[in-house]
C-alpha cells in the first residue's frame, strides 16, 4: 500500500466515526483526542475500522501508537511491511 | 332551500304572531305592548289584529302584572309576559322566584305554571347603571324555571314556540342591541328549535370561545381576527343558560384544550364562573391552561359611551384574552 | 344589689335580717332595701351560710355591687359544667388546639407549572415532566411536551437541536440544584487488578470483542446498586420510590457539546460482553439519532466517567428524579501504599452524590466500599 493510500484509509476510518471532521485540517502530530475530542469509544471504533480495513490484528498494547495521524500512518505502514 | 334577510325584532314579532294565531290560549301582556306596539316594537300591529283581550297593556307594576300572568297560566292560559327589561324584572323577582318557580314543587305536581316571560337585557345603548344590567345568571341560578338566550334570528324565530309548549316557566332574554341586527333565516315550514342544546357556531381546534346572547356577534368577530393570526377558534353559543348543555362544552374543550368564556355579566358570581366550574369538573385533565373569562368590569355600567364600552366585553378584549391563553 | 326596676340606679340598705354565720336557704329574706318604689325585701337564691356582710344599714349602694357573701354548701364538689358536657359527649376537650393537618408532600414553589393535559401526554410518552424544557413563561404545556417527545423519538441522523439540548440540560441541572440536597462521598480506588485483568482479557479477544474499562465499571455499579434500595429509584411529588431494576444512565458527551444520559435498561442482567455491545450501540445512536424515549426517561441512576486524560475527580450533579450519581475520574498511575511500601498503582477517584432526602453519606460510603470490592475481583464480574 502506498503512502497516499494509507493516508486515505486512515482518513476514511476517522470520518466513519466522526463524520463532522470531513474537510477539516488534521494536525499530524497532535492527538485526535486533543484536536477533535475523540473519546475512548470513538477511538476503539476507529481502531476496529483500521483493523478491518488493513486486515491487521491490532493488540491493545499498540493503541498508544495510533493516537496521532502520523502515528497511524507509520504504524500501519510498518505493520504492512512486516511479515505475518 | 331559500333564505330571507330578517331583523331580530321581526323574527321575534313573527314568532309571537304565529303563536297568537295558532293557540287561542296565548296572549301577550306587558307595559306598552298594545297601543305603543311594544317598547322595542316587537308587537307592532298586534293590538289592531288581535284586540284588547289578547294584547293587554298593563299598569307600571311588574310585581302586579307578572303575578297576574302567573295566575292566568295557573288558570289554563298561555301568557307571554313581556317585562320591558331585566332591570325592571327585579320588582317581579318574588313572583318569578317564589311563585312561578316553586308552585309545581310546592303543590306536589298539582299546579303547573306555563308562562313565557320575555325580557330585554344588556348594555350598549348608554342607558346607564340602572338600565344596563345583564342578570341572566341570577335567573339561571333558580331551579324550577328554564332560561334561554336566543342570539341569532333563527333562535329568535324558533325558540318561542318550544318555550310556549313547555309546561314550566321559561324566561327568554333578548339582548337589546340585537333587535336591529339583520340575519339570514332559512325558509322552513316549522321554525321551532330546541331550547336545551348549545350550538357550535364556528369550528376551530385551538381555543373554545364560549358565549351567549349579545356577546355572540362580538365573539364571532374576534374569531375572524384571530384566524388571521393563525389561531383557530371554536365558538360555542350556549343558547340555554338553564339547563346548561355540558356535553357540547366538554366536547369542545376536549378538542381544543383551552377555553375562554365571554359573558356580559360582572365576573364575580357570573354565568361564566358556572361554565368554568363545569369545565374544570368535567374536563380538568384535558385543559392545557387555566380557563379565562372575559366579563364586564366590576363597576355599575357607566353612562358615557367610551366608559360604557370600556366596561363591557369588546372584540379587542376577546382577542387579547385569546392571545394570552395561547401563550403568545 | 339587685335591679328592682328599669330606672333604678341605686338602693339604700335599711336593715339586715340575717347575720354572718347564719344558714340561709333559697327564698329566705336576707335584707330590706329602700328604693324609689319603697322598701323592698331582698331574697336569697342559694343555699349556704352567710359568711360576710359588706354594706352597713344606711349605705346607698349602686345596682350590681356586692352586698354580702354566701358560702355554698356543695360548691367544691361540683365540676365546671363545660367540662362535663364535652366529656359526656365524648368530644375531644380542646379541639382547637390540634395541629392543623399538614399535607405530606409540600408543593415546590419553584417547580415548573405543567398543565393537566401536558402532564397526561408526558406520562403516555414515558417522559419525565422534570426533563421537559418549559416555555419562556415557565409553563410546560402540550406544545413543550410534544417538542420533547419529538426529540426523544427522533430517528433523523444528526438531527439533534443543540440549543434545545442545552436548554434541557440547563433546566434539569438547575432543578437538581434547587430541589435536591446533595451529599458527596469520595473514594480513591486501586483499579490495578481491574485494568490488568482487562488487559489480559482484551489480549485474548479479537478487536471487535474488546471491552472498554467503562464496562466493568458499569457492571460493578449495577451489581452493587441492586443491594442499595435507597440509591436506585425516583423521587417524584415529594415521595421516593425505589425501582426493582437498575437502569444505569451512561453520560455520553456529544462531540459538539452537550451531554445525554441514555439508560441501559436492566444493566445488571447483562454480562460484560453484552454490556459492551449495548454501550457501543447507545453511543452510536446517541451520536447519530435513534434513541428511544424509554432509554431517556427510564434511567434510575447515572454513571458519568470523565475518561482518559481528563481530570482526577468531579462532583457530579444528580439528574432528577434520580437520587444518586456516580462520577469516575481518570485512571492515573499514582503512588499508593501496600504492605508499608509506597508503590505505583493505577488509581481512580470515584465521587458519588446522593439525595440527602433519601439517603445519607454513610450509604454513599457503603456503596463505594461495595463497588471497590467488586472491582478488586474483576474475574468475578
Amino acid at each position: 500500500m502506498t503512502e497516499p493510500e494509507i493516508e486515505n484509509l486512515v482518513r476514511r476510518e476517522l470520518y466513519a466515526v466522526a463524520p463532522d471532521l470531513e474537510g477539516l485540517e488534521i494536525e499530524p502530530n497532535e492527538t485526535f483526542r486533543d484536536q477533535f475530542e475523540i473519546d475512548s469509544m470513538d477511538t476503539l471504533n476507529f481502531i476496529i475500522g483500521l483493523s478491518k480495513a488493513t486486515g491487521l490484528d491490532i493488540p491493545e498494547a499498540d493503541y498508544p501508537q495510533l493516537e496521532t495521524f502520523s502515528g497511524c500512518k507509520s504504524y500501519i505502514s510498518k505493520r504492512l511491511r512486516a511479515p505475518g | 332551500m331559500t333564505a330571507r334577510k330578517i331583523t331580530y325584532r321581526d323574527a321575534v314579532r313573527e314568532a309571537m304572531r304565529e303563536a297568537l294565531l295558532a293557540d287561542h290560549r296565548v296572549f301577550l301582556m306587558g307595559e306598552d305592548v298594545g297601543r305603543y306596539g311594544g317598547a322595542y316594537a316587537c308587537s307592532k300591529g298586534f293590538l289592531e289584529e288581535f284586540g284588547e283581550a289578547r294584547i293587554r297593556d298593563t299598569p307600571l307594576s311588574e310585581s302586579g302584572f307578572v303575578g297576574a300572568g302567573i295566575g292566568a297560566a295557573l288558570g289554563g292560559m298561555r301568557p307571554i309576559i313581556e317585562i320591558m327589561t331585566v332591570n325592571f324584572s327585579l320588582l317581579a323577582l318574588d313572583q318569578i322566584v317564589n311563585t312561578a318557580a316553586t308552585l309545581r314543587h310546592m303543590s306536589g305536581g298539582q299546579f303547573s305554571v306555563p308562562v313565557v316571560i320575555r325580557m330585554a337585557t344588556g348594555a350598549g345603548r348608554q342607558l346607564a347603571a340602572q338600565h344596563s344590567h345583564s342578570l341572566e345568571c341570577w335567573y339561571a341560578h333558580v331551579p324550577g324555571i328554564k332560561v334561554i338566550a336566543p342570539a341569532t334570528v333563527g333562535d329568535a324565530r324558533g325558540m318561542l314556540k318550544t318555550a310556549l309548549a313547555d309546561p314550566n316557566p321559561v324566561i327568554i332574554f333578548e339582548h337589546a342591541t340585537l333587535y336591529n341586527e339583520t340575519g339570514e333565516l332559512a325558509e322552513m315550514d316549522d321554525y321551532a328549535v330546541d331550547i336545551d342544546r348549545a350550538r357550535v357556531r364556528r369550528t376551530g381546534s385551538d381555543i373554545s370561545l364560549i358565549t351567549y346572547g349579545g356577546s355572540l356577534s362580538k365573539t364571532l368577530a374576534a374569531a375572524e381576527l384571530l384566524e388571521r393570526d393563525g389561531i383557530g377558534c371554536e365558538v360555542v353559543d350556549l343558547r340555554t343558560l338553564r339547563p346548561l348543555d355540558d356535553a357540547v362544552l366538554v366536547q369542545s374543550v376536549r378538542k381544543t384544550h383551552k377555553a375562554i368564556v365571554v359573558d356580559e355579566g360582572w365576573r364575580s358570581g357570573s354565568l361564566a364562573a358556572e361554565v368554568s366550574a363545569r369545565m374544570a369538573e368535567q374536563a380538568f385533565f384535558d385543559l392545557d391552561g387555566p380557563i379565562a373569562r372575559v366579563c364586564s368590569a366590576e363597576v355599575p355600567v357607566p353612562y358615557a359611551r367610551h366608559l360604557e364600552q370600556a366596561a363591557t366585553p369588546q372584540v379587542e378584549n376577546i382577542v387579547a384574552a385569546a392571545q394570552k391563553v395561547m401563550r403568545r | 344589689m339587685p335591679s328592682l326596676g328599669a330606672d333604678m340606679d341605686a338602693g339604700t340598705l335599711v336593715e339586715w335580717l340575717k347575720s354572718p354565720g347564719d344558714k340561709v336557704r333559697r327564698g329566705d329574706i336576707i335584707a330590706v332595701v329602700e328604693t324609689q318604689k319603697g322598701a323592698i325585701e331582698i331574697e336569697v337564691f342559694d343555699d349556704g351560710v352567710l359568711s360576710e356582710i359588706r354594706v352597713k344599714p344606711g349605705d346607698e349602694v349602686p345596682v350590681g355591687q356586692v352586698l354580702a357573701l354566701i358560702d355554698g354548701a356543695d360548691e367544691d364538689s361540683e365540676p365546671p359544667p363545660a367540662e362535663t358536657a364535652t366529656k359526656a359527649a365524648g368530644l375531644p376537650s380542646r379541639p382547637m388546639d390540634q395541629e392543623p393537618l399538614r399535607t405530606v408532600s409540600q408543593p415546590t414553589a419553584d417547580g415548573p407549572k405543567i398543565s393537566p393535559a401536558a402532564r397526561r401526554l408526558a406520562q403516555s410518552c414515558g417522559l419525565d415532566p422534570g426533563s421537559i424544557t418549559p416555555g419562556k413563561d415557565g409553563v410546560i404545556g402540550l406544545r413543550e411536551v410534544e417538542a420533547a417527545a419529538h426529540h426523544a423519538d427522533t430517528t433523523q441522523p444528526a438531527g439533534i437541536d443543540q440549543r434545545a439540548m442545552r436548554n434541557a440540560i440547563a433546566s434539569a441541572m438547575a432543578r437538581s440544584n434547587r430541589e435536591i440536597p446533595h451529599y458527596y462521598v469520595t473514594s480513591t480506588l486501586d483499579v490495578t487488578p481491574m485494568m490488568e485483568w482487562l488487559g489480559a482479557y482484551n489480549a485474548r479477544q479479537p478487536i471487535e470483542r474488546r471491552l472498554l474499562y467503562l464496562v466493568p465499571l458499569l457492571r460493578a455499579a449495577a451489581l452493587s446498586l441492586r443491594k442499595f434500595d435507597d440509591l436506585n429509584g425516583a423521587f417524584v411529588d415529594g415521595r421516593y420510590q425505589t425501582t426493582a431494576n437498575v437502569n444505569i444512565g451512561v453520560a455520553i458527551a456529544m462531540r459538539k457539546g452537550g451531554l445525554i444520559t441514555p439508560a441501559i435498561l436492566d444493566t445488571a442482567s447483562h454480562d460484560l460482553q453484552s454490556l459492551m455491545s449495548k454501550l457501543s450501540d447507545l453511543v452510536r445512536r446517541t451520536r447519530q439519532g435513534g434513541l428511544k424515549s424509554s432509554e431517556l426517561s427510564m434511567g434510575t441512576v447515572t454513571l458519568t466517567n470523565l475518561g482518559e486524560q481528563t481530570a482526577d475527580a468531579l462532583l457530579p450533579i444528580i439528574y432528577p428524579p434520580q437520587v444518586f450519581i456516580i462520577g469516575c475520574g481518570q485512571i492515573q498511575v499514582r503512588p499508593w501504599v501496600i504492605d508499608d511500601a509506597v508503590v505505583p498503582r493505577q488509581l481512580m477517584d470515584v465521587t458519588v452524590a446522593g439525595d440527602h432526602r433519601v439517603s445519607d453519606g454513610r450509604r454513599g460510603a457503603q456503596f463505594l466500599r461495595n463497588f471497590g470490592d467488586l472491582l478488586a475481583r474483576p474475574e468475578e464480574l
